[in-house]
């Protein structure tokens, strides 16, 4: 078992044609994901690499039967590419698209309110459940299955994290990166609800960073509801005060941001809180009781 | 991206918001202009990228044009320090020469976007000034707050249930009904990622007027904002970080001796953290991104040798897009060309690894390459220290 994707997972490409679109959906399917179709506006009814490419998602749902759809689509129209996926029904949608300005955002996030699409992104690594599916940007050798589930707002602590896992011998059930930018899909409380109710997954391993309220909100959530072990690190712990201008920003989320606060907060939730990034893997291994070599 | 006050209300000007009459200039000769013009007592205020500007010595009250000049003449040219400078403080190079208004009471109006709505939301409060953020954690039901759709903008209603929470006399309170409406409007039409008018100010004749402005614009809209892009100064930046961000290198220059360069954000940040754990301090943070270019890794190695703290170097790339070939081939190539003197600590895994620490191997230059995260903080600290 595992979350959100695996070896049954139909996956279309917006973007496919472009030059990450591309090298990417040729990297996922030598992993071994089911890349069913490629989306390119204009480019109707041509094959890239073996893969037909649709002019529309609409038409690439009904033509191949996808149920997932990897964006590598260019900022500027990244958020009309996440919107048009789920009008056309794609339940789970993975933007890896960097730099889409928030307004954007804030419109396909509207959008996706009234559809029953899950969104993971934009500015993320993607989604991988290794040895089945991997949907996204991350470097598929290092992982391995296993019973640890990864949420993580960054990309490489996200893969800094998973190496350190192997290395230790402990697989991955499904690694998570929700990006992190101010407007995002699927949160870190939601990765945890979805990991608490798989049964593959024995330990979750949470990566945070400084900045914004999410962190304390999946830690009241972790309170209430997650009986699986936690392990968490704060990336940015001696980052100095930024020189923030204004005060709009601190007063709206309530918070600072800051990394002692959030540590406090996963702490008083029962998360194993690292303090050091090099002891991710290691404290998974003492809270699971596995002998490391 | 960060915009001068005058720049931020020279565009809220445009949507309607009232503001206190002046002009900005790099000349005193021409603050007495300013001053005489306006015909009354004006306020002389610094054109930094920073608050606090007042308890620095950089707004100062002039009744006559003559004072006026006195106080540009002292301000322009001067190094101000702030609480937001650093030490190091930031060189006035324009004077916004403004009129006085008879203040009544001191309001806060802001919009932002909030992750958690996920949309842009108006705050708003009956008492401004410096201390909000106080104010806000004491009692936050002294905050008004709205979200609202962008396409739709604030509604009337919306900006009405805001306003019935200022205490504003009558007339005052439909100019604040519009101006919260218009504000909303600007920071659409801006992409605007922060809009703050603190204080805005009730006048003694009920009018409003916006006496400071902040506008910070969304970075990833600028393509479709041309005419706003103009608005960057280069001045308020370290010129090593105007260099990085010309190579799209994220880079921001701290206080301690190893440099580093890491690709990813969270990656970055975990690397500063864990030099610290190993009793060092880093000299800058340095994200090259997921998908940097040989040539992108080359100019990255390049700002870190020109920075004269730097003790040490301390490389820590998981390779995802960037491949670890590439990597090395662009840091080999960079010291070559820069004649590296620093001693050279780097640690890489993922995507090609093998091929990059033999392109490392076979290079002949002075290279300590590390084994994980902590092997290699501790490597780059105790170099640093000989």
């Amino acid at each position: 078992m595992s979350i959100l994707v695996n070896r049954n997972t139909r996956v279309l490409v917006q973007g496919i044609t472009g030059r990450e679109g591309s090298f990417h959906a040729r990297q996922c399917r030598e992993y071994g994901t089911q890349i069913v179709a490629g989306v390119t506006p204009g480019k109707a009814g041509t094959t890239h690499e073996g893969t037909p490419v649709f002019g529309s998602v609409a038409a690439a749902v009904e033509a191949t039967g996808a149920n997932a759809s990897l964006i590598f689509v260019p900022p500027p129209f990244a958020a009309d590419a996440i919107m048009e996926a789920a009008d056309a029904g794609v339940p789970l949608i993975v933007c890896i698209t960097e730099g889409i300005p928030t307004l954007d955002m804030t419109r396909a996030w509207e959008f996706l309110r009234h559809t029953g699409s899950r969104l993971i992104g934009p500015n993320c690594p993607g989604i991988i459940t290794p040895g089945e599916a991997k949907l996204g940007i991350m470097p598929g050798s290092i992982h391995k299955p296993g019973p640890v589930g990864i949420v993580s707002r960054s990309g490489t602590l996200t893969y800094e994290a998973v190496h350190q896992l192997t290395q230790l011998g402990l697989g991955q059930s499904t690694a998570i990166g929700i990006g992190g930018d101010p407007i995002i899909g699927t949160t870190h409380r939601d990765a945890f609800e979805l990991f608490q109710a798989d049964p593959a997954t024995e330990a979750i391993v949470m990566i945070g960073e400084i900045g914004g309220t999410a962190e304390e909100e999946a830690a009241d959530y972790i309170r209430q509801h997650v009986r699986k072990p936690v392990i968490g690190f704060i990336a940015g712990q001696t980052a100095p005060p930024g020189r923030r201008m204004g005060h709009a920003g601190a007063i709206i989320s309530g918070g600072t941001g800051g990394a002692a606060g959030k540590m406090a907060a996963l702490d008083s939730a029962g998360v194993h809180v690292c303090r050091s990034p090099a002891e991710i893997g290691a404290s998974v291994a003492q809270v699971l009781g596995v002998s490391t070599r | 991206m960060n915009i001068h006050e005058y720049q931020a209300k020279q565009l809220l000007r445009d949507f309607g918001v009232p503001l206190p009459r002046g002009r900005v200039t790099d000349q005193p000769v021409e603050a007495a202009q300013i001053a005489a013009e306006l015909g009354k007592p004006v306020v002389v205020k610094a054109q930094i990228h920073a608050g606090g500007r007042g308890q620095g010595g950089g707004v100062k009250l002039a009744s006559t044009p003559a004072e006026a000049e006195q106080w540009a003449s002292k301000i322009l040219g001067m190094t101000l320090v702030t609480r937001q400078t650093g030490p190091e403080g930031r060189l006035v190079r324009r004077v916004l020469v403004e009129e006085t208004l008879p203040i009544e009471r001191e309001l806060y109006m802001a919009i932002a976007v909030d992750r958690a709505a996920g949309q842009p939301v108006v705050i708003a409060a009956a008492s401004g000034g410096m201390e909000i953020e106080e104010i806000a954690a004491r009692d936050p039901q002294a905050l008004r707050r709205e979200a609202f759709d962008p396409d739709r903008g604030l509604l009337a209603f919306q900006a009405r249930r805001m306003v019935e929470g200022l205490k504003l006399p009558a007339p005052a309170s439909i100019s604040a009904v519009g101006l919260l409406m218009a504000l909303a409007k600007a920071f659409v039409a801006l992409d605007a990622a922060l809009l703050e008018i603190n204080p805005l100010a009730l006048l003694s004749d009920n009018r409003l007027a916006a006496l400071d402005a902040k506008v910070r614009l969304d970075d990833n809209a600028l393509f479709r904002h041309p005419d706003l892009k103009l608005l960057r100064d280069l001045n308020e930046e370290s010129p090593l970080e105007v260099e990085a961000s010309r190579h799209n290198l994220n880079y921001i220059k701290l206080d301690g001796n190893v440099g580093c360069m890491v690709n990813g954000a969270g990656l970055a940040m975990a690397t500063m953290d864990i030099i610290q754990y190993a009793g060092g301090r880093p000299a800058n943070f340095l994200d090259v991104g997921g998908g940097a270019s040989r040539d992108q890794v080359r100019s990255a190695f390049e700002i870190l040798v020109r920075d004269p703290s730097v003790r040490a170097i301390l490389i820590n790339i998981f390779g995802g897009i960037l491949r670890c070939d590439t990597l090395a081939d662009g840091v080999v190539e960079a010291a070559r060309i820069t004649g590296l003197k620093l001693p050279l600590v780097i640690r890489m895994e993922g995507t090609n690894v093998e091929r990059g620490r033999e392109i490392l191997r076979n290079s002949g230059l002075p290279i300590t390459v590390a084994e994980g995260l902590r092997d290699a903080a501790e490597k780059a600290v105790a170099a640093a220290r000989t």
